[in-house]
């Protein structure tokens, strides 16, 4: 049943939003496997429920039914501290507003995951973060904080800080939202990139039809249903 | 941990105004305790030294109410004791030599002294006095009462021939340095003494009644021949005297009186301005206290999003929890250097600007390492536990609601 190739397998998972009196369905039994290596783009229209379905990949969020596999762990039954720990170690985040930490300059934003494994040295934490902040262009801009940052830049900074723990899989909700078409089109090369480079798995939730045709596959979510 | 440390002090960073508050708060409060502190410590230390300067710690008596009180001298008692001397007799110590060894023993014990004393009058060609015989041995004696630093005039030489007494005696008897007094006890014994030393010994009481003599002579003129009234005791630790009294009237079978028996009065006040200075430094602390939780509660909303962030890369609720327990620690230790400071300057300013008429300070106050940091890790707690809301709160922080509203 469950493939260790397949980075993330759902099976019918659901969401229901409020409890008592009115509750809305919001994800009504999605089925979907990504697997290794794969570059995914995830769209739909707004509302239809793609950042809900991101938040529970990502081990956010909490499914009302259905089971969660990431790379063939059943997570449902796992503590809140077990599913820090596999996320930690499993899933890299790019939000659409460039969630950096704005006390922390790049280098440190990059460093954060590092710092979160135990047992990494210091130097160790720097030299990675260093080699990844100038694998995505910003080798000049190690030491500038977020606010100093251009948004494609600070997009960047996000794209290295998910690759710093070295995760299987990357989640990125609208990386590109936030972005002119110039710097939307660069972070996307960036992304198809390490995804060429280093294998790791991709889902990325995007508007722009033209960013998705370039996608391997395309996942389409309607109404909390998956349709293509 | 290293990132909790770093987290912390990043946000205290960002936090300018807040973090300069809670600081201020803590300053202000560690100001406050370090100052009252050192004042009243200072302020009961001179009093229970000046009571102490004059007393034992512990005076162990024969196991006889009577005796008690005919050793406290009274003329009236005295003149009437013709009468009736025999049953007026001093009840006295007689294996004091061995009691005293065993004394001496006790590690607690620091120093043991044997006291004759007993009513006496002190006559000097007209003049008459009533006097309390002080029969002592000066090397033993001296160890309790330090004798000599209270010495106007002369030496405290103690000999057969020679005696000290207070500058109130000396004055009203008009007696000088080598005069010769003559003591005379109620039922007759009498010997001549001379004046070798005049002491102050800050009380005039004391000054007026004390005659310091040998032992012998005390023993001869009080009829206690091998006997002594009282033997004094000086112990490590001030404040045990009374349970280390207890003991040594039980090993001795003499009874103990502490000099916080002697001094209950004494022990009530200053109880009582400890306790009320106790109630003010709580006060002091919870109302810090409050200041950080109410800080730290605005802090952690406006720090939510990143508290989403890192709970989204992988930190743990117990890691954020730390995170802002940590801050309230350092922000209580650090507040708590700044206050030392600020009460130790406060504390030395104020001693150095209210003295005595003779410039000596009034407050002698005291400033001692172990105060410093008693309220280093007093405010460092408080920090922490004032922290402990603001933290639990930020730990239970949904991530997916930071990230979501942006
Ligand atoms: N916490 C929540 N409580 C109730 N409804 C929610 C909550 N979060 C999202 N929703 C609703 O779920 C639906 C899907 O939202 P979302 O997943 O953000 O869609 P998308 O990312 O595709 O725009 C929306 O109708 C939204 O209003
Ligand atoms: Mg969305």
């Amino acid at each position: 049943m469950s493939d260790i190739s397949n980075i993330i397998q759902l099976t019918d998972v659901r969401k229901v939003y409020g409890n008592d009196g009115i509750t809305t369905e919001v994800l009504h039994g999605i089925d979907l496997t990504l697997q290794q290596g794969e570059f995914t783009a995830l769209i739909g229209p707004s509302g239809s429920g793609k950042s809900t379905l991101l938040n529970i990949i990502g081990l956010l969020e909490q499914s009302t039914s259905g089971i969660i596999q990431v790379q063939g762990r059943e997570t449902g039954a796992l503590s809140d501290e077990e599913l820090t720990l596999l996320r930690g170690r499993s899933i890299g985040f790019v939000f659409q507003f460039h969630h950096l930490i704005p006390a922390f300059s790049a280098l440190e934003n990059v460093m954060m995951p590092l710092m979160l494994e135990a047992g990494r040295p210091l130097a160790a934490q720097r030299e990675r973060a260093t080699a990844l902040l100038t694998r995505v262009g910003l080798a000049d801009r190690l030491d500038f904080k977020p606010a100093k940052l251009s948004g494609g830049q600070q997009q960047r900074v996000a794209i290295a800080r998910a690759l710093a723990a070295n995760p299987p899989l990357i989640l990125a909700d609208e990386p590109t939202g936030n972005l002119d078409t110039a710097s939307a089109d660069e972070i996307f090369k960036l992304l198809y990139e390490v995804n060429q480079e280093s294998g790791t798995t991709f889902l990325i939730v995007t508007h722009d039809p033209r960013l998705a045709h370039r996608c391997r596959r395309v996942v389409e979510l309607v109404d909390g249903r998956i349709v293509v | 941990m290293r990132i909790e440390w770093l987290l912390a002090l990043r946000f205290l960073k960002e936090g300018r105004a807040q973090t300069f508050f809670m600081l201020g708060g803590v300053t202000m409060g560690v100001g406050v305790i370090v100052f009252l502190t050192s004042l009243i410590t200072g302020l009961q230390r001179s009093i229970i030294e000046k009571t102490l300067g004059t007393q034992a710690h512990v005076v162990m008596r024969p196991p006889d109410d009577e005796a008690r009180r005919i050793i406290m001298p009274d003329s009236a008692r005295a003149v009437s004791a013709n009468v009736e001397r025999r049953a007026q007799r001093l009840s006295s110590i007689l294996q004091w030599q061995q009691i005293m060894r065993e004394l001496e023993k006790r590690p607690e014990v620091t120093a043991v002294s044997p006291l004759v004393a007993g009513p006496s009058f002190a006559i000097r060609g007209s003049a008459t006095k009533s006097v309390a015989l002080m029969g002592i041995d000066p090397e033993k004696y001296t160890r309790i009462v330090p004798m000599s630093s209270f010495m106007k005039e002369g030496e405290f030489r103690i000999t057969a021939n020679d005696a000290a007494i207070g500058t109130d005696l000396a004055r009203d008897l008009g007696v000088t340095l080598g005069d010769k007094i003559r003591l005379q006890t109620a039922d007759g014994r009498s010997e001549t003494i001379t004046v070798a030393g005049i002491f102050d010994v800050g009380i005039r009481d004391l000054n007026r009644r004390w005659v310091f003599i040998t032992l012998r002579s005390a023993q001869n003129l009080l009829d206690l021949v091998g006997g002594v009234s009282s033997i004094d005791v000086t112990v490590r630790d001030l404040f045990k005297a009374d349970a280390i009294g207890e003991q040594l009237a039980q090993q001795t079978g003499l009874t103990a009186e502490s000099w916080m028996k002697t001094n209950a009065q004494l022990m009530v006040g200053l109880k009582s301005q400890s306790a009320s200075s106790y109630m003010i430094q709580f006060f002091v602390i919870i109302s810090v206290a409050f200041g950080i939780t109410s800080v730290l509660v605005v802090s952690v909303i406006q720090k939510s999003r990143e508290v989403g962030i890192l709970r989204a890369m992988g930190c743990s609720r117990k890691r954020i929890r730390h995170i802002f327990l940590l801050q309230g620690g350092l922000v209580g230790l650090s507040g708590s250097l700044f206050g030392s400071g600020l009460g130790a300057l406060l504390v030395t300013f104020f001693a150095s600007t209210a003295k005595n008429p003779d410039g000596t300070p009034i407050f002698p106050v005291v400033l001692e390492p172990g105060m410093f940091l008693v309220a280093a890790g007093v405010a460092t707690v408080t920090g922490i536990l004032a922290a402990a809301a603001p933290a639990v709160r930020a730990a239970k922080l949904d991530p997916v609601v930071a990230i979501r509203n942006v």
